[in-house]
């Protein structure tokens, strides 16, 4: 049963995800003045690409390289069923599903990492490379505007110290949304900020570039495998906002009433369509500025909001 | 229709190959992809790797320095795919035919190696990019 609700979960938000990547496309296109492509596309194109053939290049190190993407979905799907499980049933959780939805949204991250390198390819290499150095400059930002809303919650003795995402959207119910208090307004730039370095969009496509490494660290994917590499960021794609939503706006509020499903759709599409806006407004960072950006810029912002926090801001 | 081919035709990403041509069936190419023709709406995108690609688009002559990379990239695509031979130049040699530097035609080099390649010809010096839209038209009907 618990299973089957899982894998319910990952479904429900994979279509939440072709139905996001959709919206992306559409927006890009309708920001640069075109028509953009139909409802399906992004179906038609995952089931294009189970039908095609799976290469692998004589230099390619097989097995890893075609296990990466496997274990970056696997890990994508299971972080969309913790957080569905903290939405509809918040006092079923358990105390560290926080930590452990970061943990495994960091696993598509290095799933990629371990893939590129095992292609064989030097643009892959590249693209490898540079998602390494991503991954080391968004995690500290992304985990410390995570803290915000903990340490709201723990300063009220009702809650205490939690790490559980069901607490603290019940939390937030009482007390308002994280992000309408200063160090949540701080927290939650960030965190957005950070989630499009996630979904490397740009201004942090790095890894991918596609006018400089051509798709770097997919380069060598074809077929099955880049399928799921695809069915991956689409699951991202969904989750990011979700995740943001339930730190920060949140969440479904009573997961009883029908309106909460309203206002979560609500929350997912504003988020959404922020992100696609930024994607498309904003040209592409080098990989030491995108460093310096969130390591000099990011990090001690979202540590002050920390303390803020801890203040009582 | 399978269900092979089903996907295949809703969502051709295709490659651009350049063996040789003046840039002018590239510049056309590109204008494919601008607001005025969007191809998108058909789901065709451009690619930056052979391995994602559907189809190729070959531009110009064949020359005897791309010939060999032709036919690697042609085995670096992932099966099924089309071949798009677009300009007079790729599809017959053009006015370059009799040329020191022309290997041979695209599709010879291309049918050495694979047979049963599905290669759709699309002339014109450059063709207009309502003629690329009907030879992919037509080239997806024939899967």
């Amino acid at each position: 049963m618990e299973i089957a609700a899982a894998v319910a979960a990952s479904i429900g938000t994979l279509l939440v995800g072709f139905f996001s990547s959709w919206v992306d496309r559409k927006v890009t296109a309708r920001v640069q003045w075109r028509v953009g492509p139909p409802l399906l596309q992004p179906v038609y194109d995952v089931a294009k690409l189970l039908a095609k053939e799976t290469l692998v290049s004589r230099r390619a190190l097989g097995r890893g390289f075609l296990a990466a993407p496997v274990v970056g979905f696997a890990a994508a799907a299971a972080a969309a069923a913790v957080l569905w499980l903290a939405l509809l049933r918040p006092a079923e959780g358990f105390l560290g599903d926080l930590i452990v939805v970061i943990y495994l949204l960091t696993i598509p991250a290095i799933a990629g990492i371990y893939g590129a390198l095992a292609s064989g390819s030097p643009h892959a290499a590249v693209g490898a490379s540079r998602e390494m150095k991503l991954l080391l400059a968004y995690e500290l930002p992304l985990i410390l505007s995570a803290l915000v809303p903990v340490v709201q919650a723990g300063r009220d003795p009702e809650v205490g110290a939690t790490f559980s995402l069901g607490a603290l959207v019940q939390f937030q119910q009482n007390a308002g949304w994280t992000l309408w208090s200063v160090s949540g307004l701080v927290a939650g730039i960030v965190a957005l900020l950070c989630v499009q370095a996630k979904l490397t969009l740009v201004p942090f496509d790095l890894p991918e570039a596609e006018t400089e490494l051509m798709g770097g660290s997919v380069l060598e994917y074809s077929g099955p495998p880049l399928a799921l590499l695809r069915l991956t960021r689409t699951l991202l794609l969904a989750i990011a906002p979700i995740y943001f939503a339930t730190l920060f706006l949140g969440g479904m509020g009573d997961a009883a009433s029908g309106w909460s499903w309203l206002a979560l759709a609500g929350k997912y599409v504003a988020v959404l369509v922020l992100v696609v806006l930024v994607r498309n407004t904003n040209p592409r960072l080098r990989i030491d500025q995108a460093m310096k950006f969130f390591w000099f810029g990011l990090a001690p912002v979202a540590g002050a909001a920390v303390v803020l926090a801890a203040l009582g801001y | 229709m399978g269900w092979k081919t089903w996907g295949l035709k809703r969502s051709p990403w295709v490659y651009h190959v350049n063996v040789g041509a003046c840039n002018n069936c590239d510049i056309e190419i590109l204008e494919l992809l601008t607001p005025r023709y969007d191809v998108e709406r058909f789901g065709i995108v451009l690619v930056g790797s052979p391995r994602h690609a559907d189809a190729l688009l070959v531009t110009g002559i064949c020359t005897r320095q791309a010939e060999p990379r032709l036919r690697a990239v042609y085995e670096q695509t992932p099966k099924p795919c089309v071949v798009f031979l677009i300009g007079a130049c790729a599809c017959t040699g053009g006015i370059f035919r009799h040329g020191y530097g022309m290997a041979r035609p695209a599709d010879e080099a291309i049918r050495e190696i694979d047979p049963g390649a599905i290669i759709a010809y699309v002339p014109g010096c450059p063709p207009k990019p309502e003629a690329m839209i009907v030879g992919a038209v037509k080239a997806l009907a024939a899967l």
